[in-house]
């Protein structure tokens, strides 16, 4: 069937699972980049509150070591937590949404990209400044490499999560309370997987069963989370 | 006008919506064909909007079907929207980024590919020729506006769903939305649009929605 208007120039007129990915992951990473303030915002959040413990607990190095890989990672918990609410509301507030809901790419796709670009703008920093860090409390080399490598598992389940719940909250009032409410319980095992795995390091035993276990919840979660979004998100424009 | 774009047609049988306990509107058909435009008439509350976005597919209407071409849209929502351009009452302008981004975006968004000339061209003939480097946040409302009405140039889409088109334009940029939409109907493109305004060309239907 021919197309109607002749001044169509090169299109794809069913959409793609590539196309819709790469142009919501390449917007959103611009906007961040247009507005840096919101990453370091999360980067510095997570810094200063990972160096205040230390400070505050005192300079036991038997103590810090064995405090080390858990307050890293529930301080990294919260700041993935704290860019969560603008996941999709800027884009539900402006209308951007819409949009992307009636491009001819398949919903999943550009959900997914947002979901990619928030952990490249919050998990990806935090895992990468997480071993300077673990160095404030006293942790072996091993271990940092441990705690980096679980934060590099488990906090795309993390952003996968949140966005699911963030979605969920769309359009509500008090939204941010209640993302808390939502998202911070559902949090959980990934926390104690992850910080078991540098903690089981720590103390001569092996860490690969808490991998396996963030691989796992990882792959379930990228099968399963993008699409609960998309139903949410198409509940928060019906 | 092609032999193809005279069959092409947007057809709404028996829809009906209702938020909440409050039935919005109850059995409406409509039937455009390609070179014409469907005004939506009704007085404010009255579900021209949420008739809108059944129609785009944004809202699910409780009965009824709308059909492109003579298929149902359900089956193959996404060539649907391919022919689907849709502007509602929020613009989706991203207010960090330029009009020329902004635009840029809002075609890449929908797959159609356009040169750079060809969209600076379209920003001339908005009247944002000196603007288009400006984040968006520096535009006025009506200027916002007129990144929509260059992205309406851009597309190639058959078919316009678009709700109020006219808020906020000056009288220049109300003359330039009917000639845009005279162009669109002259390639055997068809519109369905919510407005108060008497436009020219004059609507071929007009549906009043009565509450």
């Amino acid at each position: 069937m021919s197309v109607a208007i002749p001044s169509s120039p090169a299109r794809d007129p069913a959409g793609s699972f590539g196309a819709g990915f790469a142009w919501s992951f390449g917007r959103d990473l611009t906007l961040a980049l247009r507005h840096p303030g919101e990453t370091m915002l999360v980067v510095a959040f997570f810094t200063l509150v990972a160096s205040l413990f230390p400070l505050g607990v005192g300079a036991d190095p038997q103590l810090l070591a064995r405090i080390g890989p858990g307050v890293i990672w529930v301080c990294a918990l919260l700041a993935a937590f704290l860019s969560l609410p603008t996941l999709f509301a800027t884009d539900y507030a402006d209308g951007s949404l819409e949009q992307m809901q009636l491009s001819p790419h398949p919903m999943v796709s550009w959900v997914s990209g947002k979901i990619a670009a928030h952990w490249i703008m919050s998990g990806l920093p935090l895992t990468l400044l997480s071993p300077l860090l673990g160095l404030q409390y006293g942790l072996a080399t091993d271990t940092l490499a441990v705690l980096a490598l679980a934060l590099l598992l488990g906090t795309p389940t993390l952003s996968l999560l949140g966005a699911a719940c963030t979605a969920l909250t769309l359009g509500a009032r008090g939204g941010g309370m209640l993302l808390a409410l939502l998202a911070l319980p559902l949090f959980v095992p990934v926390l104690i997987f992850g910080a078991g795995a540098a903690e089981a390091q720590a103390t001569a035993l092996s860490a690969a069963p808490h991998f396996s276990i963030l691989g796992a919840a990882l792959i379930l979660a990228a099968m399963g989370l993008p699409f609960a979004s998309c139903t949410a998100v198409r509940i928060a424009l019906d | 006008m092609t032999a193809t774009a005279s069959a092409r047609s947007l057809e709404g049988r028996g829809l009906a919506c209702s938020r909440g306990v409050t039935t919005l509107f109850r059995n409406v058909s409509f039937q455009v064909s390609g070179g014409e435009w469907l005004a939506l008439r009704g007085p404010n509350g009255s579900g021209k909007t949420t008739l809108l976005r059944c129609v785009a597919g944004l809202t699910r209407a409780d009965a009824g079907e709308v059909h492109w071409s003579g298929e149902p849209v359900k089956s193959d929502v996404s060539r649907f929207h391919a022919d689907l351009l849709y502007a509602g009452h929020l613009p989706g302008i991203k207010d960090d980024l330029s009009a020329e981004e902004n635009l840029r975006g809002a075609l890449a968004l929908r797959g159609v590919a356009v040169p750079g000339e060809a969209i600076r061209a379209a920003l001339t003939e908005v009247g944002l020729e000196k603007r288009r480097q400006l984040p968006a946040r520096r535009l006025s409302a009506g200027q916002r506006r007129r990144i929509g009405l260059a992205r309406l140039s851009l597309d190639p889409a058959a078919i316009w769903a678009l709700d109020e088109p006219l808020t906020a334009l000056d009288d220049a940029g109300q003359a330039l939305f009917s000639r845009l939409l005279a162009r669109h109907l002259e390639r055997g493109g068809l519109a369905v649009l919510a407005t108060h305004h008497d436009l020219m060309p004059p609507p071929a239907r007009v549906l009043r929605i009565e509450p």
